[in-house]
């Protein structure tokens, strides 16, 4: 069998971390310390692109509405830090919830909750399927984001800033480098978790959902069952993106959870590549760091980035790790 | 009373404007089986065009004029040039695609007209306001975009049902082989059928013009509506586009206005209008998960 | 006679103005081959789509193991041991054959909610693996991609996908559509060995095959049966001669 499509694999994955692993002093050596930021921020959406990955290039489900979760994780961190910050509880009534500042505890709930309600929406949602499932996703996703608009009391459409990053225990989260590795581990993290799903039991199965449907359902799996716990899953990865996106701005607003950014991370596992889990990494690194380049020429970059991705889909569509990497890249 | 004829009013013509905009999208995700995300931005050029000429010449009748072709035209061309190559395609390429037609159409008009909102007045002949029942002033405005939607409704059902364009593009809908192999010249008919949509599209934009601010992004925003519409009445059905528009214009308006009252009965005033305000957004999103509930395909879906 | 494994009581259903079912009945006993035939647009898809469950009925029962299934989704009927193989062949075209396998072993070895092993370590599955390969003569094309087998080959899988749980009753949607002389012959042999071990619906077109198979034959013409009963006695009917006006019914 041909090894050498594996062997690019590999090789390219190993660049690939060992540059990122090495940024923060080849950011220090070059005298640009908005490097580190800009990074952190790329590797939070890398973490959610991965996370849509595993419903899209997995599972087969087009989401629309995935930045929600992303924008709840976000939220949970936003709102508990601000009542932990101003010593108010959040409810009184049954009973006190108060505020946090521990991103032991505010992450975990950002994940959960996040998990939460891609329950509710995906056991409506995935009862449909091609274009209805699309738009279903996207209204949902609306609705959270006016709902968030609406709340006058976290900032409406303006949202509300952090006064200062979560407490971590043994990392200071205010320190942009520490914060930048914190990040990296939190994507290597779910980026091996994702692999071994993708290769068990359940990811098979998943796969085998998206592949066709209804032979999976002749041969006796619950394909919607499957399906919700994917869902599930993904979303549980894009709120915990959402708490570090929090904390890296010490913002957060409802723009986070509108649907052109649930557009922005489906660009991202399109362009990087759909169905490898490193693709879409590949893919917030090319978009985030061709807005950041492209606006030093032009403030209007995206009248060249929309074109640029229709043509991508007409003629390219395995991505830019298709390309590196060759090959069959349907393993992930 | 009047309040509340008044909203009921204002619900049927947010209905209206969102049959407009529906009923082309519909027609091209039930013909075509695409779903185009950018039909927003039709609606959008409908509405700088429109705005632009209006400014410039003065007339509204005017503007509306070079609009409808304007968005017409803009629709034929992506039909052509883009969404052509999309037909046999995946969704998913379909709305990255329309996708990036939105970033573009966005930032080019932008370019052009540069990101200050533009506004549009009310042309004079219209703006007074006229009693349809005695006491009850409602803007002629409004009243004249009710009487246009209620007029292209009626020029669709005799277009589909009556004219042999119409029977072309019903039958090139059940079965695009067969429809071919009678003659049809399906290629022209969908480039046609989609140039209706985005002129309708355009339509609803022009005259949303002297309500709404005239911005880049306008499109997306009432393409969310729309969608959900399309949900509720069902896909590929004009019927259903109607049903959905009118009932979403009534659960969003009359929501908005009336659910601060309604809660006001039972909760502090601040409670109240925090926690209406956030239901008004959300009513029309949970009304769509109520009919997924017990009709996912819609409340009046089209026939196979 | 055994009694029936699968036991379809007047079945109906309509499109519009088009009766596809009407009051279609079937019995199939336990361990016999039983096959569905009828002219074309007599309703053999509809009929089968119904037993499977892709399709619900407008009136009329389906039992199946003794239970009532008219009503359960395809997939609980897949796990009770009703198999299906297509007509168009339905597999998992990137996939290789063994991981094809693995799926169909998988649905019936627990359930998959296991997130952390690999699926294609785990020795219970991969032993069913090897078994379900070497049923229908695959062993050798184990890590290819489905998409690049050949047609007939394709069908060997299929079936053997189909028998991976072990099903109590395998319904079979015209395995010979298609198929070449070489292939059909493969085909009859491995049915032949089938039927030793699992109940069989067949419909389908062919009719040496279906002569040389089946046990019991059931004639379907306009959705309703027509005649039920031995080879023999089917070929005698003057009915079933009749609704076939001209075509070989010979063995």
């Amino acid at each position: 069998m041909d090894k050498s499509p594996v062997n690019r694999k590999i090789l390219s994955i190993a660049i690939g971390s060992a540059l990122l692993l090495a940024l923060p002093v080849l950011a220090g050596i070059a005298g640009e310390s908005y490097l580190v930021t800009l990074f952190s921020r790329i590797l939070i959406y890398a973490l959610a692109a991965v996370s849509l990955d595993l419903i899209l290039g997995f599972g087969g489900m087009v989401s629309l509405g995935h930045a929600a979760f992303f924008g709840i994780g976000a939220y949970v961190v936003g709102i508990l830090s601000f009542h932990g910050f101003e010593g108010t509880p959040i409810i009184a009534w049954p009973f006190a919830l108060g505020g946090h500042q521990s991103g032991l505890v505010l992450w975990p709930a950002a994940v959960l909750l996040a998990g939460a309600a891609a329950a509710v929406i995906g056991a409506l949602s995935l009862r449909t399927s091609g274009i209805h499932f699309i738009m279903i996703t996207l209204a949902f996703s609306q609705m959270l984001y006016y709902f968030f608009v609406s709340l006058e009391a976290y900032g409406g459409d303006d949202g509300i800033s952090l006064f200062s990053r979560n407490t971590f225990p043994g990392i200071d989260l205010g320190n942009d480098t520490q914060f930048y590795y914190l990040c990296l581990a939190a994507l290597a993290a779910f980026l091996f978790l994702s692999y071994r799903l993708v290769h068990s039991r359940f990811g098979m199965v998943i796969r085998g959902c998206k592949e066709n449907e209804r032979r999976m359902k002749s041969l006796g799996f619950s394909t919607f069952r499957y399906r919700l716990v994917c869902f599930i899953i993904a979303a549980a990865g894009a709120g915990l993106a959402g708490a570090l996106i929090a904390n890296q701005t010490e913002y957060v607003s409802p723009g986070l959870m509108h649907w052109t950014r649930s557009g922005e991370i489906l660009v991202m596992v399109l362009l990087g590549g759909m169905g490898t889990l490193f693709g879409p990494v590949l893919g917030a690194i090319t978009l985030l760091l061709l807005e950041e380049f492209l606006s030093i020429y032009t403030e209007h970059w995206m009248v060249y980035l929309g074109p640029f991705l229709v043509l991508m889909v007409l003629f390219a569509k395995r991505g830019i790790y298709g390309l590196i990497a060759g090959g069959n890249n349907n393993h992930g | 009373m009047l309040l509340f004829i008044e909203q009921l009013l204002n619900g049927l013509q947010l209905g209206i404007m969102l049959f407009l905009m529906s009923a082309g999208l519909t027609l091209v995700f039930g013909i075509m089986q695409v779903i185009n995300l950018a039909h927003g931005s039709f609606y959008m050029i409908g509405a700088y065009v429109g705005a632009t000429v209006t400014a410039r010449t003065g007339s509204f009748i005017l503007g509306i004029l070079t609009a409808l072709p304007a968005a017409a035209l803009a629709g034929m061309a992506v039909e052509v040039l883009v969404l052509r190559r999309l037909y046999k395609k995946e969704h998913l390429d379909q709305v990255l695609a329309t996708f990036g037609l939105i970033m573009f159409f966005n930032e080019l008009t932008q370019i052009i007209w540069g990101r200050q909102p533009l506004y549009m007045d009310v042309p004079r002949w219209l703006s007074g306001s006229i009693e349809l029942i005695p006491g009850i002033p409602y803007p002629s405005y409004r009243i004249a975009v009710i009487c246009v939607g209620i007029m292209v409704g009626v020029l669709l059902y005799l277009l589909f049902t009556h004219t042999r364009i119409g029977m072309q593009i019903r039958a090139g809908a059940s079965n695009r082989e067969m429809a071919g192999a009678l003659g049809v010249n399906i290629r022209l008919l969908y480039t046609l059928v989609f140039g209706l949509g985005t002129l309708l599209a355009g339509l609803a934009g022009v005259m949303a013009g002297p309500i709404l601010a005239v911005e880049a992004g306008m499109g997306e925003n009432i393409l969310i509506f729309t969608f959900v519409v399309i949900v509720i009445g069902g896909i590929g059905s004009i019927r259903g586009a109607l049903a959905g528009a009118l009932l979403v214009g009534m659960v969003d308006t009359l929501g908005r206005a009336f659910l601060p009252t309604l809660f006001r009965l039972f909760l502090s005033a601040a409670y109240a209008d925090g926690v209406a305000a956030s239901l008004a957004s959300m009513s029309v999103y949970i009304l769509m998960a109520g009919v997924l509930v017990y009709r996912p395909r819609g409340l009046l879906p089209a026939h196979g | 006679m055994g009694e029936s494994l699968l036991s379809v009581k007047s079945l109906v259903k309509r499109f519009g103005a088009v009766q596809a079912s009407n009051n279609f009945s079937l019995e199939v006993a336990q361990g016999e081959l039983h096959a569905l035939i009828g002219p074309n647009g007599a309703g053999k898809t509809t009929a089968l789509n119904q037993l499977c469950g892709e399709l619900m009925p407008d009136a009329g029962r389906v039992f199946f193991d003794g239970r009532q299934i008219t009503r359960m989704p395809v997939y609980r009927r897949a796990q009770m041991g009703l198999a299906r193989s297509y007509q168009i062949t339905s597999v998992f075209e990137h996939l290789t054959v063994r991981e094809n396998l693995s799926l169909a072993v998988q649905a019936h070895k627990g359930h998959s909610f296991r997130f952390w092993k690999k699926a294609v370590d785990d020795p219970v599955i991969r032993r069913a693996v090897l078994q379900a390969m070497a049923r229908v003569g695959l062993e050798k094309r184990a890590n290819m991609q489905a998409a690049n087998l050949s047609h007939g080959e394709k069908r060997q899988m299929e079936v053997g996908m189909a028998l991976a749980g072990h099903p109590k009753m395998l319904l079979m949607d015209e395995p010979y559509a298609g198929m070449g002389p070489g292939g059909a012959v493969e085909l009859t042999k491995l049915i032949r060995k089938l039927k030793t071990e699992f109940t069989i619906l067949l419909v389908e077109h062919d009719m040496s095959a279906v002569f040389s198979l089946a046990d019991r034959i059931t004639v379907l013409v306009y959705g309703q049966t027509i005649a039920t009963g031995t080879p023999q006695e089917i070929r005698a009917n003057p009915e079933v001669r009749q609704a076939y006006l001209g075509d070989e019914v010979n063995g």
